[in-house]
């Protein structure tokens, strides 16, 4: 008996593994595609039309030409410090609390909620921060901006402060807590001093998320033309004017938005270039 | 002694952690406050959401009831309104995102978990990850001004020359999907009186692919909506396959497998259960995405049987509308931002179980 005769379906065999090996392989070169075609003609478009007005001016009214995005800017940087205000005690405390009490109901039942959080669509936030901030004030403001940003930071930096805590060994805290200093010493001047580097990847990380956020602001901060005039008072920002200049019939404002969505996009690839280095190094040391 | 040896034993717990018995310092027990304090705000942030989003909405549902769900009527001048469009419009358009991006992503997991060696794998899970970093303004200005052209000039006529409604294949589809959808009609039939004939179906149906090319409509948002939720499903199928220990491939490799039968038997059985939650999770962020889907979509508030034609979706029309919205309008938006956010929470819940339920095994 010859064993090594192939049957007609051993050959089959041979040939579906071949093809799906190769799709696999095929899908798997296919997959740096998207982001290179987006990289790619965000490059081509947005390098060329940045220019040190766009740093420096408001925009022009309509008919004149020139102008940028300095309004933008500046309100961008706004109501991400407003978030932080508001998000950093709440993310961080909340993160604390369940990476050093992870064994209580509330933490779990808090883990949950801040996954659930996380994916609650972004214009919800905005019809959330609408109802509490916009309606009773009767005005668009970057109160409001800042506070329907801080309610997406909130939940991501909760859950990332958790991670990063719990990178630190156990033992660490039983050493604390052996020389008798109480545990919220411990806590904060070993663990959470001792794991600063990652909180502060955590926070810039979801600095980056929220300052490329559109939906939440359109009818919270809204938009202005002239440059910040108040936190009471409507409010650019970078997402936004890449929006409605994208939908403008404007040649020049397409290209300010292009040149907007450069910026952004260089911001999102540092911050997270930098988190992978950040992290890299905290794990390669516990 | 023996009393000594279990003191001893009481202050470790189960997995020989110390443990932190009462709180004994007054300003632990203060900070422990604090920090619950916080805890408890989200879980009270989450359920503010829902109150006062039920709170914009309720004029709306006063008047309309249920019926606004399911009425495919919108006419600001008239104050009459109805959320069909909408929900089709996000059903479709998540949809199609599904349909092009499991297999994509499914292929793109394996691929870096199985075939892959690990320094490629590296570079091209960084390249798929940061596609869920790019803010959705730019993807919907990519969409605009990069995808829109492409598809009105070269992929929308290529598809309706070879699927529209004037061709075979077109006809084949609409009969397939007549078919498909007659028991709900039938059923439809019973309780109203305004069902559909099968006529009136297959017509409709056969224009599935029907002109003309605008470029933005709801196969360009879908097609968006696919890359955007990529990442999301590649991540997760990703640490899944990888909780799959290498013994299960090795042994089915060492009864005679081939390598795509051992992936098939040990990996993608085993998985089934995390890739579903995986679909399941990108599905939610399909439905909820707002920004890029508004400058692609086409905003147009109706229902079109073509699914090239412009459309509006749950999240696209608020975008579209709320900030010009007053009255019965704006809350009518509300109550539309109200079952979308019901509808995400649900999903999310249902594919965070099934990932948990697939992490403990």
């Amino acid at each position: 008996m010859n064993l090594k005769a192939e049957t007609g379906r051993d050959i089959r065999r041979k040939i579906y593994n071949k093809l799906a090996l190769g799709m696999i392989s095929v899908l798997g070169a296919l997959a740096i595609m998207p982001m290179i075609l987006i990289f790619v003609y965000i490059l081509i478009e947005g390098i060329p039309a940045l220019s040190l007005d766009f740093f420096l001016e408001n925009p022009k009214p309509l008919g004149e030409s020139g102008g940028g995005m300095a309004n933008a800017i500046v309100g961008t940087v706004i109501l991400v410090a407003l978030s932080c205000l508001i998000g950093l005690p709440v993310g961080l405390g909340a993160g604390i609390f369940m990476a050093e009490y992870s064994y209580t109901k509330t933490s779990k039942l808090l883990r949950f909620t801040s996954d659930i959080l996380t994916s609650v669509p972004s214009i919800i936030v905005g019809l959330f921060a609408y109802a509490v901030v916009v309606k009773p004030l009767k005005a668009y403001s970057a109160w409001a901006g800042g506070f329907a940003l801080a309610v997406i930071m909130i939940p991501i930096l909760a859950r990332t402060t958790e991670e990063i805590l719990k990178l630190i060994p156990h033992h660490i805290r039983e050493a604390g807590l052996a020389l008798g200093i109480p545990r919220w010493r411990v806590t904060m001047r070993i663990v959470f001093a001792g794991s600063f580097a990652g909180i502060l990847t955590g926070i810039i990380l979801s600095v980056a998320r929220i300052a490329g956020e559109t939906a939440p602001l359109l009818f919270t901060a809204f938009g202005n033309n002239f440059g910040f005039r108040g936190l009471g008072q409507p409010t650019a920002s970078l997402p936004v004017q890449i929006y409605n200049y994208a939908l403008s019939p404007y040649k020049e404002w397409h290209d300010q938005a292009w040149a907007a969505s450069f910026i952004l996009l260089v911001m999102v690839f540092i911050v997270n270039l930098l988190t992978r280095v950040v992290f890299k190094d905290q794990r390669g040391e516990s | 002694m023996n009393q000594a040896l279990k003191g001893l034993r009481s202050l470790f717990t189960k997995d020989n952690t110390i443990r932190v018995p009462r709180d004994t310092h007054l300003s632990d027990r203060l900070f422990k406050y604090a920090l619950r304090f916080n805890a408890w705000l989200i879980l009270a942030m989450l359920l503010a959401m829902f109150l006062f989003l039920l709170e914009l909405s309720w004029p709306t549902l006063r008047e309309f009831g249920f019926s606004f769900f399911v009425k495919n009527t919108w006419n600001p001048p008239l104050d009459e309104y109805g959320a069909l469009a909408f929900i089709y419009g996000t059903l479709g358009t998540s949809f199609i995102a599904l349909l092009l991006s499991v297999p994509f992503s499914l292929g793109v997991a394996l691929f870096l978990t199985e075939l892959a060696p690990k320094s490629i794998a590296k570079i091209v899970g960084f390249f798929v990850e940061m596609l869920a970093a790019i803010p959705s303004v730019i993807y919907g200005l990519w969409g605009i001004f990069i995808l829109a052209p492409i598809m009105q000039n070269t992929v929308q006529p290529t598809l309706i020359g070879l699927l529209g409604p004037e061709t075979l294949s077109g006809k084949i589809i609409g009969s397939l999907l007549t078919a498909l959808f007659y028991p709900v009609a039938f059923v439809y039939s019973l309780v109203a009186e305004n069902a559909p004939s099968i006529d009136a179906m297959f017509d409709h149906f056969k224009n599935t692919f029907g002109g003309p090319a605008f470029g933005v409509g709801m196969l360009s948002a879908g097609i968006i909506l696919s890359i955007m939720i990529t990442p999301t499903i590649t991540s997760i199928t990703r640490e899944v396959f990888l909780t799959i220990p290498k013994g299960n491939r090795e042994a089915a490799l060492g009864l005679g497998a081939t390598r795509w039968e051992a992936i098939r038997i040990s990996v993608l059985k085993a998985s089934r259960p995390g890739v579903i939650g995986a679909v399941i999770l990108g599905l939610g962020r399909a439905l909820g995405e707002t920004m890029a889907v508004t400058m692609v979509i086409g905003n147009r508030n109706e229902i079109d049987s073509s699914i090239l034609a412009p459309a509006q979706s749950m999240a696209s029309v608020i975008a579209n509308e709320y900030p010009e919205a007053f009255d019965l309008q704006l809350s009518s938006l509300a109550a539309v931002g109200l079952a979308l956010f019901i509808i995400s929470l649900l999903i999310n819940t249902a594919a965070r179980l099934i990932v948990w339920s697939m992490d403990r095994k």
